[in-house]
């Protein structure tokens, strides 16, 4: 399964680097994201600057939408759906390869972001292992339900409407979390952070586990 | 030896649609079959269906062993389908694609270079990235990702399709090759000529049924 | 009852039966009933006076969509277990009505309070996991609406349907917590009436009888879908024929 799921990973980032559309799409999304909040939020009226931590993580969530459907319709092009159902490999190490591959990206779009947010907001990052700590539980949760949830909806005409519709509100509570987290890692109440952390890295491991099983079943109806 | 592929009153579904209304298929291990039929008829279902693509929602179905009606899943991995739509990566070379497929099917890297061979795609055409090929070349890499798996059933979905002759006597030959290595292939084509020298023998399908057993 | 042929003895058989009329009549009655204990009968609290009279309709549905919810996900695991079509659509049916009873708590919640405390919405925990509960819901509905045959329809609402539940309870908590870190009383929060023993005979009334309306609706959702399920399964048999009879003649394809 381990062995399946590192070919995938392998080759679903073969494909980014040769087709880099993480780096000219969605890179460029999310930056453009934050200075729409920008726009919207005048930053001199300090309101941006106290709102920084959750507009970072709701552009992360956008992103990550765009990441998911990206991971799913590299592998339509011309009946690939059945190809990778057709090649024998186990679906929970499909499931696996795949979660690694988004959270790979959305990895590297959070720096990018968080590059943004102290070149554009003048934000300060505060505590950076709980900053850290929180990336990567909230990495790993939202790939593990966003590979599952898009899954279901990939290889539907509906799916770029039906993805946001079902994953943003299962990923709720990683945005109160994460957000939470960032928030407590600014300011003095440090040890605030760290229980968020715990939820965070509770919500990944479940919806890795349920993935898993999950990702099978929903790969094989067409 | 049991059969490579056992249907009895098989029906398969498309939405609500009985693309297979009730098919017997009896093929033994190292046959060439040649599928035949007007448009619509249910060929390329059947296809997909031997693939394990399509659920069997009545009847009997048995392919290489496995039933297809309780567990789809284990049959893909010994056999290879080819079908209409190439199942390619664009942004991935040649090269690439084929070793992809070998390594999930988990055969060795050398039937994957045995297979470029064969197919003409080792020379130049090995690094280009597959979007940047025309449709007949395209084909030629489908086959030889299929090729490179070592399928024990090979299920060919108008194979000479889009080929040049060049190309379509590689295949005819592959086929032979296949069946006389104890490979079963099933191929459905509207070319007489060409499918009929290589099969054994003919099944008609009509109505999304099967006449000749 | 009569599973219908025809398009048109589908039309002529309903979804009641005397069970059903039984259960309804009753529970207009007890719809009355609580009313009038709600309105009338029960005393003013000391504190909110009759501003308490809401949580003899509120509590009551509200807990119903929970119920629902639930029923949900145990429907999807059963089917998921045991491939029964009963719970595939016990699942759907119990899913609309709670999506219903989630969206009239919002809307009475939200109608009761501008009068009372002037602002459409608050964002107390409650409030907040409910309107959350609504947009799962949504999302579990969508999916039962896609365009696929019945069986992979049935298997992916069922996956996520499994998760409704538990995803419910994560967003619940994650708000909950969330929101007891800004104590300051929020409105709801001084929603604490003491329970003297006719509101509490009330609330207990209210709750059976909105119960019953559920469960009454329930009821007819799922026949309803059980006689869109037979119905499709004989046009099948029609289909199969009509596919067959092709081989002697034109007539549809398959890809």
């Amino acid at each position: 399964m381990l062995r399946d799921a590192w070919l995938i990973t392998r080759k679903d980032l073969r494909i980014e680097v040769r087709s880099r559309i993480a780096l000219n799409q969605i890179a460029p999304f999310a930056l453009l994201m934050l200075i729409l909040f920008a726009f919207a939020l005048d930053p001199d009226s300090g309101v941006l600057d106290r709102a920084t931590p959750g507009l970072y993580w709701v552009a992360v969530l956008f992103s990550a939408l765009l990441a998911i459907q990206r991971a799913f319709a590299l592998e339509s092009s011309d009946g690939n759906r059945d190809a990778l159902r057709l090649s024998g490999l186990d679906p929970a190490g499909i499931y696996l390869g795949k979660v690694l591959s988004i959270a790979t990206q959305l990895a590297l779009l959070e720096v990018l972001l968080g590059t943004g947010v102290v070149l554009l907001y003048g934000s300060h990052g505060g505590n950076w292992l709980l900053v850290i700590a929180t990336c990567v539980a909230a990495t790993a949760g939202i790939a593990a339900a966003g590979t599952l949830y898009g899954v279901l909806a990939a290889g539907l005409r509906v799916r770029e409407t039906l993805l946001p519709l079902l994953l943003l509100p299962v990923l709720a509570p990683v945005l109160i979390g994460s957000t939470r987290a960032f928030e407590a890692a600014r300011s003095d109440t440090i040890d605030q952070g760290w229980p968020w952390v715990g939820l965070l890295a509770v919500f990944a491991v479940a919806y890795m586990v349920f993935g898993m099983f999950g990702f099978g079943p929903l790969l094989e109806e067409s | 030896m049991e059969p490579a592929v056992h249907l009895r009153s098989a029906v398969a579904l498309i939405g609500r649609f009985p693309a297979l209304a009730g098919v017997d298929l009896d093929v033994e291990r190292g046959e060439v079959v040649l599928l035949e039929g007007a448009n619509g008829a249910g060929k390329t279902t059947l296809l997909r269906a031997l693939a394990g693509l399509v659920p069997i929602v009545s009847g009997e179905a048995v392919v290489l062993g496995h039933d297809l009606r309780s567990d789809r899943r284990s049959v893909r991995r010994h056999i290879g389908l080819l079908g209409h739509t190439t199942m390619l990566y664009d942004e991935l070379t040649v090269d690439d694609n084929v070793r992809f497929w070998a390594k999930a099917a988990r055969t060795e890297p050398v039937d994957a270079e045995a297979a470029l061979v064969a197919l003409g795609l080792s020379g130049r055409l090995r690094h280009v990235a597959v979007a940047r090929l025309s449709t007949g070349q395209r084909r030629r890499v489908s086959i030889a990702t299929m090729v490179a798996r070592r399928p024990e059933l090979w299920l060919m979905d108008e194979p000479h399709a889009g080929l040049d002759s060049e190309a379509r006597d590689i295949v005819d030959g592959l086929v032979r090759q296949a069946s006389q290595s104890g490979a079963t292939v099933i191929v459905a084509s509207h070319e007489r000529g060409r499918a009929n020298a290589l099969a054994g023998r003919v099944v008609t399908v009509a109505g999304g049924v099967s006449n000749v057993a | 009852m009569d599973t219908p042929n025809t398009k048109s003895e589908v039309e002529s058989v309903g979804t009641g039966s005397r069970a059903t009329r039984i259960l309804g009549v009753a529970t207009i009655m007890g719809l009355a009933l609580a009313a009038y204990m709600a309105l009338v009968s029960s005393p003013q609290d000391e504190n909110m006076g009759d501003v308490v009279r809401i949580l003899y309709i509120h509590v009551p549905i509200v807990t119903m969509a929970y119920v629902g919810c639930g029923l949900t996900s145990l429907g999807s695991v059963m089917y998921l277990w045991k491939k029964s079509q009963w719970w595939d659509i016990t699942a759907a049916a119990s899913a609309e009505v709670a999506m219903v009873f989630t969206a009239l708590t919002l809307v009475i919640g939200m109608i009761w309070g501008r009068p009372t405390w002037g602002v459409w919405w608050v964002w107390d925990a409650r409030l907040t996991s409910t309107a959350m509960l609504l947009l799962l819901l949504l999302g579990y509905l969508a999916v039962r609406r896609l365009q696929a045959d019945a069986a992979t329809r049935s298997k992916r609402s069922a996956i996520v349907g499994l998760l409704l539940f538990p995803n419910v309870i994560i967003v619940n908590r994650s708000v909950t917590w969330w929101r007891s870190i800004h104590q300051g009383t929020t409105i709801l929060n001084t929603l604490k009436p003491k329970i003297h023993d006719q509101m509490a005979v009330t609330l207990v009334v209210a709750m059976v009888v909105v119960a019953m309306l559920f469960v009454w609706l329930v009821i007819h959702r799922w026949r309803l879908t059980w006689i869109e399920t037979q119905l499709d399964a004989h046009e099948l048999d029609l289909a199969i024929a009509e596919r067959r009879a092709e081989a002697t003649g034109p007539a549809e394809t398959a890809p």
